[in-house]
């Protein structure tokens, strides 16, 4: 199969570009596997990824309902990130930062990884205070962090009005430089491609309805492609997890989904090269190569299965981004669209063993699952391959809410609305 | 989306505030049966469809509402006080 390199390209340019292969079979869907993954997004097919790489697991099957990358790992706004307060959640994420760079060596396939670093605005002495707090937090496990006087951001953003005037005047901000964006389709393709060079079936257009059970244990699924026996099955499915986990039985989960908008302005020449957030809102932005502005808030705040939002959240998200850059008040928003994150109770995710034999879990991402990536994947198939957690996911169990454990980064309790 | 508050008549989602999942049963107060309120703090039905939730009129009245709502299309069936059962909130006495 080809790899893509420099001389790749210009090969393929000389004969027209007619040579080149599909990245990924399009397999009929075998009788049995050793590992199934429900999920053909991000997370799911790092899982198959680094289950074939690192663990020689390569019978293994990627079940997804829609095409590849339909999903969230093509609706998110592609920050990377490892700028956490709670040990475990740093640990993770940082795990996750160290392969994000070197990912696009790992997967042959550029996923424009681009650490431009991101920026939390801090607008009253007390914020600051706090950044401070997890500056300091963060460089005590090794992370990056740095703080930075409104001079000094002037510098990185001019754009942005840190005059007195201000609505919410910015007294400083708390930097991590390593973070930044990566191109979120090239790290479902990379993976994909990855995943199936070393053998692993994805299987796109494939339903999950149902699953096969001997006695408690999960012993394969139904799908609208015919059944499908598996010794493990694991479950990748982000906003769909309720509703999977109902399909097993599972009734309750500490899991709502939830809906997030995000939005693209029309393409401007550069005009913020790095990741910002606002401290008194939330509100993020960064400019993608093409030139587009793409910035997020807040969740709608209810539940839903819709990939669409409503209006309050689209008005309040323009606001806060007019609060930052007066601007920007005449850029025209291009689109706009809507994704479904697992909000959990705790605002961490959990990657674990169960809750039913044979059956694997990786859910809870809220809305900040995209830079777990490549750490996702690769905790979720050591725990798969293993049948135990790494250290650096055994914190996110299923069970840590029953036994007063949780990881609650922003101490919000139990309420996803405002995690 | 809007919301048609008993009270108050259809008004826009911004007014009301989420309160969350209405199907959950909170324990008597001195309970310490710790699952009955490990699932009620912590565990959700969370469906794919008609949702049973509490919405608080914030910016108008209130009032506690309990609205079926699907999740899927936001569309919403019924509306009714959340205290409903018993109808609705009586007026306290000395306090207009």
């Amino acid at each position: 199969m080809a790899e893509y390199s420099a001389l790749s390209l210009l090969a393929n340019a000389l004969k027209g570009n007619k040579d080149w292969k599909p990245a990924w079979r399009k397999p009929d869907p075998k009788a049995s596997y050793d590992v199934i993954i429900i999920g053909g997004g991000g997370h799911g097919l790092s899982t198959a990824y680094y289950l074939a790489k690192e663990h020689g697991i390569t019978n293994v099957a990627v079940l997804e309902k829609g095409w590849l990358g339909s999903g969230n790992v093509g609706r998110n706004t592609t920050a990377v990130r490892s700028n956490y307060l709670l040990p475990a959640n740093t640990r993770f994420y940082e795990h996750s930062m160290k392969m994000w760079e070197g990912l696009s060596h790992e997967l042959n396939y550029n996923v424009m990884f681009s650490q431009r670093g991101c920026l939390n605005l801090a607008h009253t002495p007390a914020q600051f205070d706090d950044y401070a707090r997890r500056g300091n937090a963060m460089r005590h496990l090794g992370v990056d962090a740095e703080l930075m006087t409104p001079a000094e951001i002037k510098r990185l953003i001019p754009a942005l009005d840190i005059s007195s005037n201000a609505r919410f005047p910015v007294v400083g901000g708390l930097m991590q430089r390593r973070a930044g964006t990566a191109r979120h389709d090239a790290v479902a393709w990379g993976y994909a491609r990855g995943a199936d060079r070393r053998g692993v079936d994805i299987i796109e257009n494939c339903e999950v309805t149902g699953f096969l059970r001997d006695g408690d244990r999960v012993t394969g699924v139904t799908t609208s492609r015919g059944d499908i026996r598996a010794k493990k099955v694991a479950v990748a499915v982000a906003g769909s997890t309720g509703r999977v986990m109902q399909l097993a039985g599972v009734d309750t989960m500490p899991i709502e989904s939830h809906v997030l908008q995000a939005f693209v302005t029309e393409s401007l020449k550069p005009f913020i090269d790095t990741v910002v957030t606002f401290g008194m809102g939330h509100f993020y932005m960064s400019q993608s190569d093409k030139g587009g502005l793409v910035y997020g808030g807040d969740i709608d705040g209810y539940n839903s299965y819709a990939q669409r939002g409503n209006l309050p959240i689209v008005d309040e998200v323009m606001s806060e981004m007019l609060a930052l850059f007066p601007g920007l008040a005449r850029v025209r928003m291009l689109r706009s669209w809507g994704g479904v994150c697992d909000m959990s109770m705790d605002g961490s995710p959990i990657i674990t063993m169960g809750p039913l034999p044979g059956m694997y879990l990786n859910c809870g991402w809220c809305y900040g699952g995209f830079k777990a990536t490549p750490a996702s994947g690769w905790c979720f198939a050591w725990t798969i391959a293993k049948d135990q957690p790494h250290d650096f996911n055994a914190p996110f169990t299923l069970d840590r809410f029953h036994r007063g454990l949780v990881i609650d980064d922003k101490g919000q309790g139990a309420n996803p609305r405002l995690h | 989306m809007l919301i048609t508050c008993p009270y108050c008549g259809p008004r826009d989602v911004i007014e009301f505030t989420y309160q969350g999942d209405g199907n959950r049963e909170r324990p008597e107060p001195a309970s310490q049966n710790f699952e009955a309120w490990n699932a009620y703090v912590y565990d959700r039905l969370n469906p794919a469809g008609d949702h049973n939730e509490i919405w608080q009129h914030s910016g108008g009245c209130r009032s506690h509402l309990r609205v079926v709502r699907n999740t899927l299309t936001h569309e919403i069936s019924s509306v009714a006080f959340a205290r409903g059962d018993h109808g609705p909130r009586r007026k306290m006495e000395g306090k207009s």
